[in-house]
């Protein structure tokens, strides 16, 4: 009896065999780990330390006069009133582009076409905006009388309407042109996966082709879409040079998607005003990038936790 | 409900190569019969004809007839989707929809046929359609839990439940039970000679046993060498095959002799 416990104290004690390759593989995989918790401890206390004197300053002393909610809250309502919008055009977009390319295209089709969206994700963001500036904004002014005059009683299209079409709609138009190949690339590797079990089911119990879309491939790739559209969701929010150029800002908070004052966003802004500042105005442009820090986290978790609360019925069982 | 298949003359192909060649056989409602024979002989290609399954593979096509009771399933105007509304399958490995619940799983196909259904007439089908797949006990608790928790067994009938729920005419079965221990083995094997009161059954299988136990016909796919396709050998009543087959290739097959 007594020699079982001694014998079995003593496996507790004992370490486990461990090779040298598993040993050093271990090792660099917790190092790259904690590296990547460092340089976002690292980040965040930048942020923090920064915006401090901002934080503490007298309200008349920031940008604007009025304080720094004031100065920032115009910033962050651009910021997600433009993401939202490109995220709502973007979306169903890349999953039809998605399920296209992998469930209704010729195998040739649809390689040319992947292949073309993956470019699109290659062209520099200022490319984009140049590209809204000269081209989408001057085109959009048509569109957005039409807009003004048939649809103005909704609060979005009241008006007037911008004789240069630097308006909020056409900043969100080019993120979500942006965002299109990210979301599109996401959506088309998961709708790829789905497992041609499932997909037989649904043809076998006499679906047509959309309703076993419907029945397979959408809930296996709704968690994918969800990361995917969160990926575009992280890159409109974070957008700087795209949004510098095309949008004409003037800081005011607007549904109006259409008129010439319009609400900047946060990238922006820091973009256009950080060359010609100094002191507390720097803290404050940092302040209100600690600000999309915190919106970016939070959209992430949020995606998380949409992901996992669905977890059981995922299909990864 | 049960309906008779009648094949003719039937060639299946993926793209240019001939898999199966010139089938002929006649199944009659209300009886099992089973599909025997080695790998690759394409036993499992001629059960998704059936249901028009076969042709979801891009390139795959079937040259012949298929009648089920009088009508050609191959025929021009011949909508596949309603076809496999028709003809229910079951697969080899068990396909639940991950993403629904045990009770959304079973009237999938329901769901399908667009006919509104009141709740008290959707629980009732549920009840009835896992009662046939001998499951209703097993799960009657936990209808709104994902179909994916269940034991290997027991999704396999539930498949099964979801298959019959839309009372279709036909049951196809893919190996309904490669992928299962004896004892849901046997859960399966009784279930399939309770079901053939109701639907005519074609099943494919790897056990000979099985095909012994479970069937009234059995047909006999062999193979003469890779890149050949596969043929019918000979179909009679599971005794005489199992006894005595009129072909020497079916003995050695049934006997355990190859080659």
């Amino acid at each position: 009896m007594s020699t079982t416990t001694d014998l079995k104290a003593e496996q507790r004690a004992a370490k486990p065999v461990l090779q040298l390759g598993d040993r050093i593989f271990s090792g660099s995989a917790k190092g790259a780990g904690i590296l990547i918790l460092v340089v976002l401890a690292g980040v965040a206390i930048f942020l923090f330390s920064e915006a401090f004197p901002a934080l503490v300053a007298p309200a008349s002393e920031i940008r604007g006069g009025n304080g720094l909610v004031a100065y920032i809250w115009p910033l962050v309502f651009g910021t997600l009133l433009s993401a939202m919008i490109a995220l709502a055009v973007a979306t169903p977009l890349a999953v039809a582009v998605a399920l296209f390319i992998t469930h209704y295209a010729p195998r040739r089709v649809a390689q040319g076409l992947g292949y073309l969206v993956d470019l699109l994700a290659a062209v520099p963001s200022i490319v984009y905006g140049l590209w809204g500036f000269a081209v989408l904004a001057p085109a959009s002014v048509g569109f957005s009388t039409w807009l003004n005059d048939y649809l103005g009683w909704i609060p979005l299209f009241a008006g007037p309407v911008s004789v240069t079409g630097r308006t909020i709609l056409v900043a969100s138009l080019v993120l979500a042109v942006m965002i299109l190949p990210i979301v599109t690339a996401v959506a088309r590797e998961v709708f790829l996966q789905t497992p041609k079990l499932h997909e037989e089911a649904a043809l076998a119990l006499g679906a047509t082709r959309w309703e076993m879309i419907r029945m397979s491939v959408l809930p296996f790739g709704r968690s994918g879409i969800i990361s995917g559209a969160m990926l575009g969701l992280g890159r409109a929010l974070g957008e700087t040079m795209a949004v510098a150029t095309v949008l004409s800002v003037s800081g005011v908070v607007t549904f109006n998607l259409i008129s010439s004052s319009n609400p900047s966003t946060i990238a922006a802004d820091i973009a256009l005003q950080f060359p010609e500042s100094t002191g507390l105005a720097v803290n404050t442009l940092v302040t209100s990038g600690l600000v999309l820090f915190a919106i970016t986290l939070g959209v992430n978790m949020l995606a998380r936790y949409i992901i996992n609360r669905r977890r059981e019925f995922s299909g990864a069982n | 409900m049960a309906k008779s298949i009648d094949v003719a003359n039937l060639d299946i192909y993926y793209g240019s190569f001939l898999a199966v060649h010139d089938v002929t056989m006649t199944i009659k409602p209300q009886t099992v019969t089973a599909l025997i024979g080695p790998s690759g002989c394409g036993k499992s290609t001629f059960l998704r004809s059936i249901n028009r399954m076969h042709e979801v593979i891009p390139g795959a096509r079937v040259e012949g007839r298929i009648e089920l009771d009088g009508l050609n399933l191959y025929g021009p105007g011949v909508d596949p989707v309603a076809v496999r509304r028709q003809i229910g399958m079951v697969f080899q490995r068990p396909n639940p929809f991950p993403t629904m619940s045990i009770y959304d799983n079973v009237i999938a196909g329901m769901r399908l046929n667009n006919k509104k259904m009141k709740k008290a007439a959707l629980d009732d089908l549920v009840e009835r359609s896992l009662r046939g797949a001998n499951l209703w006990n097993e799960v009657k608790d936990r209808l709104e839990k994902p179909g994916s928790g269940l034991s290997g067994g027991q999704q396999q009938r539930l498949c099964i439940a979801r298959a019959i729920a839309v009372q279709p005419d036909v049951l196809l079965m893919d190996e309904p039970c490669s992928a299962l221990d004896p004892i849901s083995t046997l859960a399966i094997e009784d279930l399939i000679n309770e079901l053939k009161n109701d639907y005519t059954i074609v099943i494919v299988t790897h056990n000979m046993q099985q095909a012994a136990r479970v069937s009234d016909f059995t047909g006999f796919f062999n193979i003469e060498g890779t890149g050949k396709p596969g043929k019918l050998v000979e179909m009679d009543d599971t005794k005489t095959i199992f006894s005595q087959p009129a072909q020497q290739a079916t003995e050695d097959y049934v006997s355990g002799r190859f080659g």
